[in-house]
Parts: C-alpha cells; structure tokens; sequence
C-alpha cells in the first residue's frame, strides 16, 4: 500500500530532478541563513551557483554531531524563532542534547512521511496504532503520531513504560498496529505471557519497531511471539525523527528511503569518499526540505548499503540495508545514547580510579544490561568488602546521575581487564544485534 | 605486638586462589591462618603467614593487589563460652568486630582468635583488662 503514489513510485529522472532543484534552494537557504553554513562553504571553497548537479553534493563540506553541539542549543536554525513551532532533543554526547526545532510546514512533511511509513507497513484508515514510543522531547512519540492522525488512522497514546496496562489496553481497546522498540516489544510480550494473555488472541497484524538497533534473528523472534508482521522503521532527531525511511509489509527487504525529501550518500568513514550503491559504509544525510533544522551532509555514524533496485511493492524509490553498527563505538542501551568516552570521564571524575575499564553489554532477557569493569588499586583496596562494595555503588550512582543509564560496576583485578597494543578494547557487545 | 595480616584481592574466576597457593608454594610461605571473604563478583583472601614482607613482595611482582592490615590474635580455652566473654567484654566497651576468623593450635588444647576491630587499640586495652591472652604476632608467624 503507498500513500504518496506520486512521489513514492516516481520515475528516477523526475526524482532526481526534483532533488536538484530542492538541493539547490536548500543550499541557498543555509548559506544565507546559517553563519556556520556559509563558514564551513566559504572553507572548503564552494558556493551555492557551483551545485549544478546532483554529483556536485560532493563538493559540500561535512556536518557533524559535534558541531551541532558547538551551536548548542539554537545556532543551526535556518529561520527566526518565530518561526519555529515545535523543539526536540536527542541524548548528546556531553550530556547536553542534540536539539531540533521545525516549522509548522516542517511538522507537516514529517506527518506526510510518517503516514508513508505506517501506511508502507500496512496501516489503512481504519486500524488502531498503539503508540509506546516515548513522547516527549524524543522525536519517536510524537512522531508516529502526527503520521497516524495523517493517515486517518486511531492512535493511542500510550507513550511507554507502565507496561500491565499497556498489555490491558491492548486487550480491551484491541490495536491493530503497534509501534515501539524492538527491545520494548519483546519485553511486552514477557509482560503478557506473565499475566497470562496470549498475542494469538490480541488483534496486532503489524509492528513498526526502531529507534535501537536490532537484527534479523530478532524479527523473526518479534514476529514468532507477537503474532505479527514486523517492519523496521528508520530516522534521527537531527534528520528529522522516525520516518527517514521505512520497509514495506510486501517485501519487509530494506527500508525505503524518502528520496524527495533526503538525499542519501554511503561513504568509507575513514576517508569521506563516496561509495558506490551495494558498498557498506556509513550513512549521510542531506535534508532538501527542511526548513528550521536543514542539514547539509550530515554523518550519522551508521553504517548501511543502499540499493537502488525497485522494490517489488512499487516504490522507486532508493532502499537502506538494516543498521550494521556504528561507524564510532557510541552504544544504544535501552534507547539511551552512550559513548565510552563518556563512561571514562564520569570514571576519572570519581576519585580512586585509574583509566583502565571495559563496557559489556548484554542483552539478558530483552533488556540491555551495561556492566563496566574497573580496576581496583592499592590506594583503594581496603579489605572490607563494604568499603570495597561502597565504591562500585559510587560509581553506578556517578554513571547514572550523568549520563542517566543504568550500569552495573564490578570490580577487576589489576591488568584484569586486557591490554591492547593499538586502540584499547573498550567494548564488548554480546547482543548480537 | 600487634598481628600484620595479609589481605588479597581476588576476582571471582576460577584459578585465582590457586595462584596465590602457588606463589607460595614456590617463595616456600607458609600459611597460619587465612579466612576468604567474598561477593558475587570479588573476594577478599586474609592471610596469616610466617613471612609477610616476601609474601607480600611476591604477590605485588605477580600482579595481585596487596593490602596488610593489622588485625589482633587472642588465645582461648577451646571450650564453650570462650568467645563468648571475650565478645560480651567487647561489646560493653563498645568495640566493633569488623571480622573475624578462628583456628585452633596443633596442641588441641586452645583456640587462636583473628579479630579486626574498628578501633584496634581500645580492643586491646579491653582485652589486657579482661585478662585475656594475646599472641603477639612474631610468636604467631613462627606457630
């Protein structure tokens, strides 16, 4: 099913010649509304008349997570405040967040895009959307939601957590497609299954789970226990939120980026060459109609492969491969963004430790447990297990009153945690994602 | 006077304490009395042994992490109600027992007490008045 026929289905010399036109207004836009813009084009020696066509996208210089956080909070807004009609944030990377604000016109092509994506997952008029994306600064909530009221479709509201009466509403409202995170759906499903309510006899035929990645392996999990189809949905709060691209209930093979409104680019992470399509690397997004919040080449650290194969539900529309990892070592517990790097320095602000640790992450049951190991030292070591024990807790309540992430600290040996002759190993993923 | 006892840490994964056993097996230390002390994920190895400061120089070359703590050995008739005074006496004083581990002498005929107070020198003074014997630690290494 396609929502948007037009644009969806496009021929691909009539999409590219729209994405030209949109790049080189948006180009336009940026240099004369951002100071940063027309900084970093005045560096790297390129104007706006020099876009000509769509390959010229290549001579525009990187944006990067850093510096949106160097313009914190507002310094990336291509129009005045007055303009801006709604903000959200992502969880950053020094505890300030990354933040995204949108024009009333820009709400409006997230709801179009969204209600592309519900509807390329199978959501018609007349279904029920249990929304358990947060809502809130996170852009999933409110996300789906404007897609789903677009759509025409019922949307609860549920938002997450409190997740009995998740499963109670579930069975007496009987929603039809829901909408959360992989981890969250799994973890519902054991929440039902302890309050003795089976998904054979709820009425979900479609789920739309992202915002964490996940794999293969757990979708056919998802679809095995929930009893349902389910789709992996893709966005950024910096892109714009859930709804940059989607995979459709026919193939359920890639997800379908929406090319008319962001132009896709995989490059090597180590040199920024482009790659040619089917070549993994990392993802880079240049945003054509955006109006509060444009973003020029912006790099999101994941790593994918485009496709540019039509699929077989119609659309022309380029395909993404399913998230492979990041391009950094940032990790997603439980929907929260972590980087080491943070983790270190929350480590050497607490007092008695050295620069020695590792990060483990497990997936234990459907939820993300983080450990990190730590040396203990002689200026530390008393032979009290209290005191000893007292300083695990220290640090958990450190990491979790910064960086606002549940961790678990234990306590290694000296040269217990492994000395790498290059870059030290900091983190072991055992998810399997 | 006091006793110096030798505290290890140990991260809870098979084959550690066997590493301590062989350091000393091959620096030829003998071990008195040791207690273990652990947690899910560590333990803490106390250790009474006839050479502290090889003992302790071997295990630091080995990588362990070493502690010595000055702990107190009192001697008492093994028999019921021998701890018990000495632990009445004590807590009248308000002295606390951080731990404690016991053994008894080859002898058979007393038991030989490790403490860790909170305030060791009130301890002992407690002790002196209540009459009861402590080993001082050189008589204690050579047991």
């Amino acid at each position: 099913m396609i929502y948007n026929e037009e644009f969806e289905t496009m021929p691909r010399e009539a999409l590219e010649s729209i994405q030209l036109r949109r790049l080189q207004a948006t180009v336009a836009r940026v240099y004369n509304a951002t100071p940063f813009y027309r900084r970093r084009f005045e560096e790297a020696g390129v104007a706006p008349a020099d876009i000509r066509s769509l390959s010229d996208l290549q001579k525009l210089p990187f944006t990067t997570k850093a510096d949106l956080r160097d313009n914190y909070p507002f310094g990336m807004f291509a129009v005045p405040m007055d303009n801006v009609t709604r903000i959200h944030a992502s969880s950053g990377t020094t505890g300030k967040p990354t933040v995204v604000g949108y024009t009333a016109r820009d709400i409006q092509t997230w709801a179009e895009l969204m209600a592309r994506s519900l509807m390329a997952a199978g959501t018609r008029r007349d279904d029920i959307v249990h929304n358990a994306y947060g809502y809130g600064l996170f852009t999933g909530g409110l996300g789906v939601h404007y897609g789903a009221e677009r759509l025409g479709a019922s949307v609860i509201p549920i938002s997450g957590g409190n997740t009995k009466r998740q499963v109670m509403i579930m069975k007496d409202f009987g929603p039809t497609v829901l909408t959360c995170t992989p981890s969250y759906a799994l973890h519902v499903a054991e929440v039902a299954g302890e309050m003795g309510v089976s998904f054979r006899d709820l009425k979900f035929k479609a789920g739309i789970f992202g915002a964490e990645p996940w794999s293969e392996q757990m979708r056919r999990e998802i679809e095995r226990t929930l009893n349902l189809k389910a789709m992996d949905i893709y966005g950024l709060s910096e892109v714009m939120g859930p709804g940059v691209s989607v995979e459709c209930i026919e193939a359920q093979n890639g997800l379908h980026i929406f090319e008319d409104h962001f132009i896709p680019e995989i490059i090597n992470p180590h040199t920024g060459a482009v790659l040619p399509y089917g070549t993994p690397g990392e993802l880079v997004f240049t945003t054509i109609t955006k109006e509060a919040f444009p973003l020029i080449r912006y790099r999101t650290r994941d790593l994918s492969v485009l496709y540019p194969e039509p699929c077989r539900c119609g659309r022309t529309i380029v395909r993404m491969g399913r998230i492979q990892g990041r391009s950094d070592d940032m990790l997603i517990i439980r929907g929260v963004n972590v980087f080491p790097s943070q983790i270190e320095s929350v480590i050497m602000e607490t007092k008695h430790f050295e620069p020695h640790y590792q990060l483990v992450v497990e997936r234990i049951g459907t939820l993300d447990q983080l450990t990190v190991l730590v040396e203990v030292n002689e200026a530390m070591f008393s032979d009290e297990i209290k005191n000893l024990q007292s300083i695990e807790r220290e640090l958990e309540r450190n990491i979790r009153e910064t960086l606002g992430v549940a961790a678990q600290v234990k306590l290694v040996e000296p040269k217990g945690i492994q000395r790498s002759e290059g870059k030290a190993v900091r983190v072991i993923d055992k998810r399997n994602i | 006077m006091n006793v110096e006892q030798i505290s290890i840490f140990l991260e809870n994964k098979a084959g550690r304490l066997s590493e301590v056993t062989r350091i000393f097996e091959e620096g030829r230390i003998n071990i008195r009395a040791l207690s273990l002390a652990d947690t899910s994920d560590f333990g803490i190895l106390r250790l009474i042994v006839n050479d502290n400061e090889k003992a302790k120089r071997l295990l630091r070359e080995n990588g362990f992490t070493v502690r010595i703590t000055e702990v107190v050995a009192v001697e008492v008739q093994d028999q019921p109600g021998g701890l018990h005074q000495i632990l009445t006496a004590l807590s009248k004083a308000g002295v606390n027992v951080e731990y404690m581990y016991a053994f008894v002498r080859q002898s058979g005929q007393n038991a030989v007490l490790i403490f860790r107070f909170d305030n060791t020198a009130a301890a002992t003074e407690v002790l002196r008045r209540e009459g009861v014997p402590v080993i001082d630690g050189l008589d204690l290494y050579a047991m």
